[in-house]
């Protein structure tokens, strides 16, 4: 199977077909729905878009971890991961 | 946030009608909908990506009743955070 990949340029063309901006504005307002999305998630909210899914910022504890290379004991950082679950009509259209 | 809220500050980010934020919004979500329903990937620099993984039918047991159960093929979206937005989120995180 031929797998293609959908990027910010394909998005803005798909736009661009379909709702008729110039092909400038189709990549800002990409760039821009992409931006409202990020800042969303950088205030630790997250986004719950209905028949797609839910981005989550997730809060990862400290755990010790190894170098694996030198074998030394360190400690892991508490961080923030950003996860997706996908709605189940997208898992459903997957598998269609 | 839910989608209308996305679209509200969509639109006021880009200057247009709520009507058309909410078309572009749906525009966006429904081509990648497509994209993923037709197994291609999604690749956003600096959001991240989507690649579709594909499950062999397995044996499963059911956590309630313990019984074995035959779990069909299935295919399961995943979501890779890119670089820049995983670096920002941790730097937000350590205010």
């Amino acid at each position: 199977m031929n797998k293609d990949n959908l990027t910010r340029k394909e998005l803005a063309e798909v736009i661009n077909g379909q709702l008729g901006y110039s092909q400038n504005s189709c990549a800002a307002l990409v760039d821009a729905f992409l931006e409202r999305m990020k800042l969303s998630l950088l205030d630790a909210n997250s986004i719950k878009l209905v028949h797609f899914g839910t981005f989550t910022v997730r809060d990862k504890h400290p755990r010790r971890g190894r170098n694996p290379r030198t074998g030394e004991t360190i400690t892991i950082k508490p961080r923030q991961m950003v996860t997706f679950r996908p709605s189940k009509r997208l898992r459903e259209q997957i598998n269609e | 946030m839910n989608k209308s809220e996305l679209i509200e500050t969509l639109a006021q980010e880009v200057d247009l009608p709520h009507r058309e934020a909410a078309a572009i919004t749906n525009t966006i979500l429904e081509t990648m909908i497509e994209a993923l329903a037709k197994g291609d990937n999604i690749e956003i620099r600096g959001f991240g990506s989507f690649v579709i993984k594909q499950y062999r039918s397995y044996e499963g047991r059911n956590p309630k009743s313990g019984k074995k159960i035959e779990v069909a093929p299935k295919k399961l979206p995943f979501f890779k955070v890119g670089k820049e937005l995983r670096e920002q989120v941790n730097l937000h995180g350590k205010k």
